[in-house]
């Protein structure tokens, strides 16, 4: 029986390397390319004979194209962009899940639905409304990070008030009664009883909306057109464009340079992330 | 439960505490506020108004108001938490909606870009040369903000000075004028710099379509050394909608937005107008638009159906493996193993198309049946980068799905004598999908319009032969509504486009409107109050 089990582990623990080799093999060959001073994809080492951080200075200093540049826009539209949302669907999830009023059950539906349709669907629209506005407020049109920004929040509410409000119905409602029968306004027990106890949510919210617009691709590549307001989805993939043979080595450096920030979110929100989408999966 | 009929109280009563409970500094900052963001939006409304963003335009508007209302009004109170979120949705998701359905009706694209008043004046500015028209001379002069101004001389010899205001005199007026050289033309004229001789063809882009001296007509430089008199070609008759040739009187009608005569002569720029459900009988009757689309159509199913099942399949199989209590190495496996899921798609999918670049990537060199080239080699390609994106998040919920699942069924079933393969079809298979069923469906509506991957890996190529529009085998729907749109190098379809957007929309409700019903999320509202 032991020997059995042993073996029951090993077969498993085979499989699981396989896995690991799948799930890493591209990334390790990023890493090479990254540190290999000669431009060329198909190295059979996979550690270089003259490791070099060349390629990561390339991207950084550049003048010639805006890799920082594109890497500060995408951590600028990621983090106002969820700060937003976080707080935009905070307040919304207190009112639905704090107050009884009429409409509300309409209201909570419609912000559903609304999701059903998603918004890049609406690319074209989208596009056409940032040039309107754009023509009054330059600042806010097609081109610019705020219209990008603007863009995203549209979809700010739905999911996130969901999600939200499920999380805020658990704080038990003592508390803000209490809060309120010592005077407390509605906004002072939003931001001092319940916004302590609904951080990891937040947090949540936070950083899922962070990863999800930092990687967008097809929402940026419609609004933004020029090198220096790219973000790095749009930046990198135009850098690298056919140009395999000559920019594959430092591209590798941008790339593993432009997946650091979620790479840190992710791990930061694993085990959140896990229970989040198994506590969602088996609702119902 | 217990606690219902004090938060029912609070809503509909508002305790005293909250609602008179606002200090008077308070309510003259809302007050103030209010009136700034008003102010603010009647200025951008007005201003949206005229350069032809009306329907925005009112869409703000209502907005605002609404805003108003819900921060004036103490019974609204719980309204002003959502109201910003709300303002938003609005104006940029559930306006563009709209919108988009709005623009599928209408010719709205390349050549139908500008308002009718636009066009008609784009129209009305172009000119001709009457026979016998009278021919000039002319030297340049610039003024200090680089505006061009001429010196004309005609066939008699008599002589004009016309700015680019619009301004035309006969010279004698014109103060300020020195000394003549030899060909009759002012040295210097006050405030001007004369443009020397050699530079003469340099200017003729900058001089060319502007016309010079009176609004009717008026003088256009035509060559170096000649500028002719000439008058305005068309002209919009208001009355019958027509525009008419001045130097011919043909008749242009105003055929869904465009001047058309009766020969099939076209006059450009067109205006967008609605065109009814032109655009959607293009895509079901036009061979030559509905030979790519039914492709695209279907392959956007095959896609988002194979892009769950192999990502289904492998996660599944992975968390199975897994799935043994006394794993040892368990949480770092689990950690590496995700890597995939953790990286900017956008990142890897470039990673994946260097690593299968046929001549230089590390698989391409070796096994390339043509990843790029070969209408159904790019279909696994760009399945199987998919894949390789996509196990990690089906790991993830199905190790969750599966701690869900109780021990004591597998005991009941063991001593049954049902074997292994028995116990996963008829116990974990089904129990499974109870519970990430609504997450796969999910994960088909997110594929169906998964535009990254696509357009990152191929984009959308290799092209379907003989498309009228831009079109490749990989294209999704989406992917394909993006070129028609934006990127298609044969210019800009908004209203093709947006027809197929309709077409996505009413797809992914279905999916969506089915998953939600699964898993009973609308009526949840209902339960949850």
């Amino acid at each position: 029986m032991r020997n059995r089990d042993r073996l029951d582990t090993a077969w498993r623990l085979a499989v699981a390397l396989l896995a690991i080799a799948f799930a890493l093999f591209p990334v390790v060959f990023i890493f090479s390319a990254a540190i290999n001073p000669v431009s060329s994809l198909n190295t059979t080492q996979i550690i270089p004979e003259n490791p070099t951080l060349d390629n990561f200075r390339y991207m950084l200093d550049n003048p010639q194209h805006s890799f920082g540049r594109w890497m500060m826009n995408s951590l600028i539209v990621s983090t106002i962009t969820a700060v937003l949302v976080v707080v935009l669907s905070a307040f919304a999830a207190y009112a639905f899940s704090r107050f009884r009023f009429r409409g509300r059950q309409g209201l909570l539906k419609t912000i559903l639905l609304a999701q059903v349709f998603p918004n890049v669907l609406a690319m074209i629209a989208l596009y056409l409304i940032l040039q309107q506005i754009g023509r009054v407020i330059p600042l806010l049109g097609l081109n610019t990070l705020g219209g990008l920004i603007l863009v995203y929040l549209g979809g700010a509410m739905g999911f996130n008030t969901w999600l939200m409000k499920g999380f805020f119905d658990t704080v038990p409602r003592e508390l803000d009664e209490s809060a309120q029968i010592d005077g407390a306004s509605h906004f002072q027990t939003f931001y001092q009883i319940i916004f302590p106890l609904v951080r990891p949510i937040l947090t949540v919210v936070f950083i899922l909306t962070f990863i999800s617009t930092y990687g967008d691709y097809l929402l940026a590549r419609v609004m933004l057109s020029d090198n220096k307001t790219y973000t790095l989805a749009v930046g990198l993939s135009l850098f690298i464009g056919d140009q395999y043979g000559q920019r594959w080595n430092q591209f590798a450096a941008g790339a593993l340079i432009g997946a650091i920030p979620t790479l840190i979110l992710f791990y930061l929100v694993q085990n959140q992330l896990q229970s989040g989408l198994t506590v969602g999966a088996v609702k119902g | 439960m217990a606690n219902v009929s004090t938060t029912e109280n609070q809503g509909r009563m508002p305790s005293p505490l909250s609602s008179l409970g606002d200090s008077l500094p308070k309510i003259l900052i809302r007050f103030g506020l209010l009136m700034l963001l008003d102010a603010l939006t009647i200025s951008f409304v007005w201003q949206l108004w005229f350069s032809g963003g009306a329907g925005f335009a009112i869409t703000v508007t209502l907005v605002v108001i609404a805003i108003n209302v819900v921060f004036l009004r103490t019974d609204a109170m719980p309204l002003r938490w959502i109201m910003p979120g709300l303002a938003f949705m609005i104006m940029m998701h559930i306006y563009p909606v709209i919108f988009t359905v709005f623009t599928a009706f209408t010719n709205y694209g390349d050549g139908h870009l500008v308002e009718k008043p636009v066009a008609i004046q784009q129209i009305e500015s172009r000119t001709y040369v009457p026979e016998g028209a009278p021919t000039y001379g002319w030297t340049a002069y610039r003024d200090a903000d680089g505006n061009i101004a001429l010196w004309l001389v005609d066939e008699e010899g008599d002589t004009y000075f016309a700015d680019s205001e619009g301004n035309y005199a006969p010279a004698e007026e014109v103060p300020g004028i020195g000394e003549l050289d030899a060909n009759g033309a002012p040295l210097s004229i006050e405030g001007y710099t004369r443009v020397p001789a050699n530079q003469k063809l340099v200017t003729l882009p900058e001089l060319q379509g502007h016309t010079y001296g009176p609004a009717d007509g008026g003088v256009q430089v035509t060559g170096i050394n000649t500028a002719t008199q000439t008058e305005q070609k068309y002209e919009y008759d208001a009355e019958n909608d027509t525009m008419v040739d001045q130097e011919t009187g043909l008749i242009y009608y105003n055929v869904e937005g465009t001047f058309t005569a009766e020969d099939g002569d076209q006059l450009r720029p067109g205006f967008p107008v609605t065109i009814g459900a032109e655009n959607f009988t293009r895509i079901a009757t036009n061979p030559a638009i509905r030979g790519p689309f039914s492709t695209i159509f279907i392959w956007t199913f095959i896609w988002a159906f194979f892009s769950v099942f192999l990502t289904f399949a492998l996660g599944l199989f992975y968390s199975l493996v897994m799935n043994k209590p006394d794993m040892p190495f368990q949480r770092a496996i689990r950690v590496l193993m995700i890597v995939p899921y953790a990286l900017p798609p956008f990142i890897s999918v470039l990673i994946w198309r260097g690593l299968l670049n046929p001549v230089l990537g590390v698989i391409g060199t070796q096994w390339n049946p043509g990843w790029f080239t070969d209408p159904f080699w790019a279909k696994v390609g760009v399945l199987g980068v998919n894949l390789w994106l996509g196990y990690a998040y089906m790991f993830l919920i199905t190790t969750g799905a599966l701690q869900g699942i109780s021990r004591d069924i597998y005991e009941a079933a063991k001593v049954d004598g049902a074997s292994g393969i028995y116990q996963f079809r008829k116990i974990t298979l089904p129990l499974l999908l109870v519970a990430v069923g609504p997450l796969l469906i999910g994960s088909f509506a997110f594929n169906f319009n998964n535009f990254t991957i696509i357009d990152l890996y191929n984009s959308g190529g290799p092209p379907i032969a003989g498309a009228a529009t831009p079109a490749g085998h990989t294209d999704i729907l989406i992917s394909y509504t993006y070129r028609l749109a934006f990127a298609g190098g044969r210019g800009a379809d908004y209203g093709l486009a947006a027809a197929i957007s309709i077409i996505i929309f009413v797809i992914v409700a279905i999916i969506t409107l089915f998953n939600f019903r699964y898993t009973g999320m609308l009526e949840e509202v209902s339960e949850n109050v």
